[in-house]
């Protein structure tokens, strides 16, 4: 089951990463993907298929600084 | 004060070995807001040897409510205020400024060379250009970054999280300004600073939060 940031999704894992967003209602410009220890660049998010065993964190940024 | 004088006092504040880690270091700033102006300021004191400053902007009325300028630097560029404000609490300290709008294109070559890098800007949108941009390039920077540290609540739920060994974060991860939440000095200044501890762990060796 992939693990989502920290959490184990079970619908997630054989779609792309695109429609999981897009669930979720994540914007694209406000986040960064990480998958497996690695950031994953934004032009594969439609491609990238999540496996079973993944690890992703995405991470939300808010605005402040 | 002589340079050797301030040198000698922060080894004998820091130890030799501290001091020299430090001071051998380089660090890149990118936004000079709430955020980068005191982190930047912490990491000089820390003395670190070389810094980087990065911004378009200039000073502002508004930004005197958390920002480490004072009436004296208002309309002056940010880049130049806080290389002032650091010359005057490090004279040996050497700074590289750029009066620059940090885009996509040019990030990589802007930064490149530096080990670790402050993610420091106030937008969403730009945080996570910079994360995404840098982190996907070949520089092998360290990025700190920051995200939620709006309004006055509590101080404790500011938090440093390691993502990866590029990817360092600190805040709440909540509290933005888009929930029309003012930014206020203290917890700004809460979220600076666990971004310039984060950072001056990194320098020193260490890894974990």
């Amino acid at each position: 089951m992939a693990k989502i940031n920290g959490k184990e999704i079970t619908e997630a894992a054989g779609g792309p990463l695109s429609r999981y967003l897009d669930e979720k209602g994540y914007k694209r410009t406000y986040i960064a993907v990480e998958v497996n220890g690695g950031i994953l660049p934004k032009t594969e998010y439609d491609s990238y298929i999540i496996n079973d065993e993944d690890v992703i964190e995405i991470v939300n940024f808010v605005g402040g600084g | 004060m002589t340079n050797s004088e301030f040198i000698n006092a922060l080894i004998r504040r820091h130890g030799k070995d501290i001091y020299d880690r430090l001071i051998s270091s380089k660090v890149a700033v990118a936004g000079l807001g709430g955020l980068g102006s005191n982190v930047a300021l912490a990491l000089a004191r820390a003395g670190v040897g070389e810094m980087f400053l990065v911004d378009f902007d200039t000073v502002d009325i508004t930004n005197l409510n958390r920002q480490q300028y004072d009436i004296s630097d208002i309309g002056k560029a940010k880049t130049t205020a806080l290389a002032k404000k650091i010359r005057s609490v490090n004279p040996i300290v050497r700074i590289r400024h750029k009066k620059i709008r940090v885009t996509e294109k040019n990030a990589v070559e802007l930064f490149r060379g530096y080990e670790l890098v402050c993610e420091c800007f106030d937008k969403a949108e730009n945080k996570a250009m910079l994360i995404n941009t840098l982190l996907t390039s070949d520089i092998g920077s360290v990025v700190v970054s920051a995200s939620g540290m709006a309004g006055c609540g509590t101080g404790n739920t500011i938090q440093s999280r390691k993502i990866n060994d590029r990817f360092y974060i600190c805040g709440d991860m909540v509290s933005g300004i888009e929930e029309g939440m003012a930014l206020m000095a203290p917890r700004v200044g809460i979220c600076a600073m666990h971004q310039a501890n984060t950072a001056l762990r990194l320098l020193l060796g260490e890894k974990e939060i």
